[in-house]
């Protein structure tokens, strides 16, 4: 029996976050015989409905004797004690900062393998397909070992309903692995505005260089908020001091793979292609007919980024508002 | 391990261990020669997010005046040049453990960077990269860690040195950033945001032609190299995107507005906008 773990991640609200569902597809698709969704909140029961259609047969709600919220190595070791108590032969999550970092915890300290970053993975070969060289090659990458860990870029896989919804029930875990005591998360700085992650969206709106001042971002992020996608930028736009760097897309910054990446007013180095390459479609809004952009994108706005967002944002109200009237 | 009190209130001189990476250029278009080859006479450079890690040793020994910042890597002989570029940055001096292959995995490459550094003297602080932008493993940090029995925080972002450990930050999610505090001596994984990596000034990259570059051959150091948690069975170039694809839409502003929404509606591709 091929029992594989799915670590489910939440939102800061508690909110299942969308991208577990392609991570779960995933791991059916690799052939797991059993999907276990182990939960680190108490509040497990809530989640079912949305767990089940995907073929989740259990839900475990994880916990230790101490609280592991500021501990991710007493995370790591309750999921290794998961692990073993399931007899789990793959422990599967996101490849977010956060899923990573635990997926790299639990597999150094049980001295397992793991591939991070996945593009996807086969339980009876043991392979894993993911980036190397900035995304221009996709290494095969096989375990060597019986257990193993996997995460998966978030929205790297299209989120596909099982054949037949599962019959999931929920069921306790509590592991008495004890803290090693060497780091603690003192506090969570939380920004200002609601801000839709990026590794999370479906729709990416950056900025480059010609955006040309912090305040101009606001006709991306009005454009952004009719259609609920997120604010990115290039490096340029970041080291001119117009974004913060966690809006950046590229090396140094994000790896993304949204259905519509809009690039404005970026000239498309090969440093921020290594971060949205693998979006779906990638539109560029640049007056420069000579940008390089222009070489690997889909759709091409050849005009000015501040006449024609705000056309883009005016065309998107007329029809929401055409269709609530309806 | 040898006590040497460590302290940091400017008074013990710090030991610190920066590993660093020899990687092809971002920029080099990469040749796959065989099933998991790629030409190796592109450019290659230090990894740049280890330089984060470089910049913070040198910054923390600059401040107290005192300390020393060693490099270490895991690569092949032609890794000298980058080790010289860290050399020409500021480090004090290099450790290569040799390897006759560009990929190791990361099990076998921390248990290299653990040997070399417990060989080489007791670390206060280790610095790495977030991920080498080569093989983009993204979990060489946690497994030195692990070796050496220290805490780990990979993705710093801000990084401050007090008398109780080492105190970071790393961004999360939706421009959300924890703070977090380490015990010393830790495993740092540093990214953009921690410094402004310098640049080596040409006194420098002469001066760095006379330090020391220690050389261990991995044979050298017992690791059991035939147990690898991972192997690299392939590499399949990724086709790149083609002008071939692309669509331009010329017009006036609204035309060209217009024309990308129904596109884009028709693909059923925008959140909330057309029945979806």
């Amino acid at each position: 029996m091929k029992n594989v773990g799915v670590l489910i991640e939440l939102d800061e609200k508690g909110v299942l976050k969308g991208t577990n569902f392609g991570m779960i597809t995933a791991a059916r698709e690799a052939g797991a015989d059993a999907l276990y969704a182990i939960i680190s909140n108490g509040d497990t029961e809530k989640y079912k409905d949305r767990l089940q259609p995907y073929g989740v047969s259990k839900l475990i709600t994880l916990s230790a004797g101490d609280d592991f919220a500021h501990s991710p190595d007493l995370h790591a070791k309750a999921l290794i004690d998961a692990l073993n108590h399931f007899d789990l032969q793959c422990l599967v999550g996101l490849s977010s900062v956060k899923g990573r970092d635990l997926l790299a915890r639990a597999a150094a300290f049980l001295d397992a393998p793991l591939v991070l970053d996945c593009l996807g993975f086969d339980l009876t070969e043991k392979t894993a397909l993911k980036s190397h060289f900035s995304g221009k090659t996709v290494a095969t990458i096989r375990f060597n070992g019986d257990h193993f860990f996997c995460g998966i870029r978030p929205n790297a896989i299209e989120p596909k309903p099982a054949a037949a919804p599962s019959d999931a029930h929920v069921e306790a875990f509590q592991s008495n692995a004890k803290d090693p005591g060497l780091l603690k998360i003192e506090k969570t700085l939380h920004s200002e505005k609601d801000v839709v992650e990026l590794t999370e969206a479906n729709i990416i709106i950056s900025g480059g260089r010609a955006m040309a001042s912090p305040e101009n971002f606001k006709i991306l992020h009005e454009c952004a908020a009719l259609i609920n996608a997120a604010v990115g930028a290039s490096r340029a736009a970041v080291d001119a001091g117009y974004v913060p760097h966690s809006m950046q897309v590229g090396q140094t910054g994000k790896t993304v793979s949204p259905k519509v990446y809009i690039a404005c007013g970026i000239s498309g180095a090969i440093q921020h292609f290594a971060g949205m390459k693998t979006a779906k479609k990638i539109v560029a809004i640049n007056w420069d007919k000579d940008a390089p952009i222009y070489n690997k994108c889909d759709y091409g706005l050849p005009g000015d980024l501040f006449e024609v967002i705000p056309a883009l944002t005016k065309v998107i109200k007329e029809i929401k508002s055409r269709e609530s009237e309806s | 391990m040898e006590d040497r009190g460590f302290s940091w209130k400017g008074r013990v001189k710090m030991r610190i261990y920066v590993c660093v990476k020899n990687v092809p250029d971002t920029a080099e278009s990469i040749a796959l020669t065989g099933t998991a080859a790629f030409d190796e006479s592109v450019k290659f450079v230090l990894n740049p997010y280890d330089e984060y890690g470089l910049e913070a040793a040198l910054q923390i020994v600059e401040k107290q005046g005192e300390g020393e910042v060693i490099t270490v890597t895991v690569g092949k002989e032609a890794a000298t040049k980058t080790i010289r570029t860290a050399l020409a940055i500021g480090a004090h001096r290099g450790i290569l453990v040799k390897t006759d292959v560009q990929f190791l995995d990361s099990g076998l490459t921390a248990l290299a960077l653990q040997k070399a550094i417990e060989l080489d003297g007791s670390p206060d602080l280790i610095f790495t990269g977030k991920e080498s932008v080569d093989s983009e493993g993204l979990q060489t940090p946690y497994r030195l860690a692990a070796a050496l029995k220290m805490p780990v925080i990979n993705d710093v972002a801000a990084l401050n040195i007090t008398d109780d450990g080492a105190v970071v930050e790393r961004e999360i999610e939706g421009g959300a950033r924890e703070v977090i505090r380490l015990s010393m001596p830790c495993v740092i994984g540093g990214t953009k945001g921690m410094n402004e990596p310098r640049q080596p000034t040409l006194p420098a990259i002469l001066r760095a032609k006379k330090k020391e570059i220690k050389q261990i051959d991995i044979h050298e150091l017992n690791l059991a190299l035939e147990k690898a948690k991972t192997t690299l069975v392939k590499l399949d170039p990724v086709p790149e995107r083609s002008k071939a694809n692309l669509k331009m839409i010329e017009g006036d502003p609204q035309t060209m507005a217009e024309a990308l929404v129904q596109l884009l509606q028709e693909e059923k591709l925008l959140n909330g906008v057309g029945g979806e």
